[in-house]
């Protein structure tokens, strides 16, 4: 795939192709999410029992985690305003602060889990915790694909090439941002 | 990077000088980016699959009504065996041939060919679609050799049932089974962001929004639609899957969960998916009938702006499969009038189509012969429907052969009149040879036929109370009088003979690729795009890339001596 298709270079909806597909794939992921925490507010709504499940989360880890992710989407954009200036270097270096950012993230998640299950609650616990794991562990899963993708970005950013890529990860990091502000609140504060 | 160029043709871009060497067999039919060579393995892949989802059709057809016969090349069908059967009978039919042959096959074949493109916009991509959805087939198929079985719990996979093994008997067989379905969603949510995408961005210059092809108008209608319904199943895939092997209740009301929240989760996605299959079908019965009655498509905007309608109410209407689950009877009044309101645009697309052979000269080619039963057996399918969506009277037919029958009716059309009339319209430009037209009506005939006779004793069973997913009916002793075991036994002969007809199909295929006339570049004298170019088109497709000066449908068109205008050509 040395060259690219001319269909892959038309525009005749007047917005680049990639950027396109990237608000197409975020279309497809809101509907996953809304699918899996609509049916967990159904459930919330119904079962007075959850507040007590709800109560045993740990609220700053997950405070300081939407603080890091928040933060780390920061970066993203000045990565993105680096690219658009033609600065590859520092766009790549925006996106490694970035993929800092996730990391610190999955490595805080992984503390409190930890904790979490030490203390016996486990997916199976109660329907809360399922819940709990499955919308909190699919999100991780984003995060981790999101990382990746971006180390990839940067390190073609690095040498100048693709730079249009980096503000199609900064949107697709924007959307596991957003994913989480919505977590945070139904998990964590809500108790 | 040039993606911010603006629309021009470069016919400077010519392929064949860029790949002077031909690619070995691997590269070109297993690892190509070719949006044709990828299409073509899904209608291949979509017809095999085809072939099984009959095969097992056959089977359980047999057992209904011979129970307990050796069934030839199959044995004796134990009732767990039967369930196996029936699940992966419709998974099969719905997920691994509707889906593929109507979307990816023609999706990936005609978009970029309609809309004047050198291939998607996104190659890799749409490969990688495909691998996956090779993937879920093979996952699927393996389910049936592992301990316990292929998964029994029916395609709609309710819980309890589903969710733990000592309910399906099936530990191994279910997990593959929900792996496979999850596998087929992912493979089909890339493949439908690529159709979107390339449709909205890759047009050739010239072509608006009215100019593009009903088919590709249906297929990224269908597309958004799946999108937007799939996600709350993925997501239920999953809760299932944990459900079912880590021990978690999301479904298990004894534990805390909600069974009901599944039917819900599932239909939301179910019901459109209905519309997901039919607009593509109703796309490829738009192109069909304009060529061979050669005229214009009455009402092209009218059909665009219904279809939207339909896609919009069809995420309304979930709730008509779950009307004797429990629901409010207040909510089950609110399904019931959106249920029944979708059956207006539909039918308001079966009117145009009608309204566009009125006064054409019409040529009942094997193409047309399809696209005219299409209209006649659906429309059939959807007057039993009405039957079915108002509550009063679906709490008596609920989970009888009527449902199956009424199913039946809307799915056959779409799914294997509509392909057939696909392919016999398209064989021409896939493989640059005419199928036969002889063998094309006899195997024409031979499958509509058959497939009246199986269904309309289905519904006379189902009124008469028989109920769906019974084994063997000689343990109900009100359902097992003479003159309903006649019926099931009229069904299934009826069965045989239109499989045995589908050999016909497979000569004419294979046969007609050989031997076959040559078919030229537009041998119906259509006017879209993709009959501007060779037949098979190269690799790139066009040596010089189309301009588009009209719409698709100019047909007869006063004062010119040909009655077709291709889109390409100018004034």
């Amino acid at each position: 795939m040395s060259a690219r298709p001319i269909a892959t270079t038309r525009s005749a909806a007047g917005m680049p192709t990639g950027r396109l597909a990237v608000w197409w794939v975020i279309a497809s992921e809101i509907v996953i999410f809304g699918g899996l925490l609509g049916s967990y507010v159904m459930f919330r709504l119904g079962h007075d029992a959850f507040a007590d499940q709800a109560a045993h989360t740990n609220t700053w880890i997950g405070a300081f985690n939407t603080f890091v992710l928040l933060t780390s989407s920061l970066f993203a954009v000045l990565g993105h305003k680096a690219a658009d200036a033609g600065d590859g270097r520092r766009a790549a270096r925006m996106l490694y602060l970035t993929a800092a950012g996730g990391m610190i993230f999955l490595t805080a998640k992984a503390f409190e889990w930890t904790t979490e299950i030490q203390h016996g609650f486990t997916i199976s616990a109660h329907t809360f915790w399922s819940f709990y794991y499955t919308a909190a562990g699919l999100h991780a899963l984003h995060v981790v694909a999101g990382i990746v993708i971006m180390l990839i970005v940067a390190a073609q950013a690095r040498k100048n090439l693709e730079l249009q890529r980096v503000e199609l990860i900064g949107l697709y990091w924007h959307f596991v941002d957003v994913v989480w502000i919505f977590l945070f609140p139904l998990l964590y504060i809500a108790k | 990077m040039a993606e911010s160029i603006p629309v021009a043709p470069s016919p400077a871009r010519a392929h064949d000088h860029e790949h002077p060497a031909e690619p070995g067999f691997i590269r070109k039919y297993l690892l190509s980016t070719d949006h044709k060579v990828i299409g073509l393995q899904y209608m291949f892949t979509g017809m095999a699959m085809a072939l099984l989802g009959g095969f097992l059709a056959y089977v359980f057809r047999m057992q209904l009504a011979f129970p307990g016969i050796d069934v030839p090349l199959f044995g004796v069908v134990s009732p767990n065996e039967y369930n196996s059967l029936i699940t992966n009978h419709g998974a099969i039919m719905i997920f691994w041939v509707a889906m593929p042959v109507l979307i990816a096959a023609f999706g990936n074949y005609l978009i970029p060919l309609m809309i004047g493109a050198d291939d998607m916009a996104f190659p890799r991509l749409n490969r990688l679609s495909y691998q996956l959805f090779l993937v879920s087939a093979l996952v699927l198929l393996a389910s049936f050799f592992v301990e316990g079985g292929a998964f029994g719990g029916a395609w709609t996979m309710y819980p309890p049932l589903s969710a733990s093994s000592e309910f399906n008997q099936t530990p191994l067989g279910t997990t593959l089974f929900i792996c496979a379905v999850a596998l087929e969603f992912v493979a089909f949510l890339m493949g439908g962001i690529n159709f979107v995408t390339t449709t909205m961005n890759s047009r050739a210059p010239g072509m608006r929004m009215y100019d593009i092809p009903m088919v590709v108008w249906m297929i990224v209608l269908a597309s958004i639609l799946f999108m937007a319904s799939v996600g709350p199943l993925v997501a239920g895939a999953v809760m299932l899957l944990f459900d079912h092997t880590l021990g978690t209740a999301f479904f298990d009301p004894q534990r805390g969960g909600d069974p009901i929240l599944w039917q819900h989760l599932f239909w939301f996605f179910g019901h459109p998916e209905v519309y997901v299959v039919l607009l593509p079908a109703v796309g490829i019965v738009a192109e069909i009938i304009t060529v061979f009655a050669r005229k214009k498509l009455f009402a092209y905007k009218t059909v665009l702006y219904t279809a939207f309608g339909t896609g919009v109410l069809s995420f309304t209407v979930w709730a008509h499969h779950q009307f004797i689950a429990g629901i409010d009877p207040r909510m089950a009044n609110v399904f019931t009038i959106t249920t029944l309101l979708i059956s207006v645009p539909i039918a308001e697309m079966m009117f145009v189509y009608i309204a566009t052979l009125y006064g054409g000269s019409i040529q009942l080619a094997t193409p047309m012969l399809w696209a005219l039963a299409f209209i006649a057996e659906f429309l059939i399918g959807g007057v039993t429907g009405i039957f079915l969506g108002a509550s009063g009277s679906d709490i008596y037919l609920h989970d009888t052969y009527f449902v199956l029958a009424h199913f039946h009716y809307t799915f056959f059309p779409i799914a294997i009149i509509g392909s057939f009339a696909a392919i016999s319209y398209w064989y021409p430009k896939m493989f640059g040879r005419m199928l036969n037209e002889t063998l094309g009506k006899i195997h024409f005939w031979g499958t509509v036929i058959p497939f009246n006779t199986i269904f309309i004793p289905l519904f006379v069973l189902g009124a008469a109370g028989e109920h769906r997913r019974i084994w063997d009916f000689a343990q109900f002793p009100e359902l097992a009088s003479e003159p309903l075991r006649n019926l099931d036994k009229v069904a299934t002969v009826s069965l045989v003979i239109m499989l045995a007809f589908q050999a016909v199909f497979l000569f004419n295929f294979f046969w007609s690729l050989r031997r076959g006339q040559k078919a030229g570049k537009n041998p119906w004298h259509a006017n879209t795009l993709e009959w501007t170019t060779e037949s098979p088109p190269p690799h790139g497709n066009w040596k010089q890339m189309p301009t588009v000066y009209r719409g698709p449908y100019e047909y007869s068109v006063p004062g010119r001596d040909a009655d077709f205008w291709p889109q390409n050509e100018p004034a």
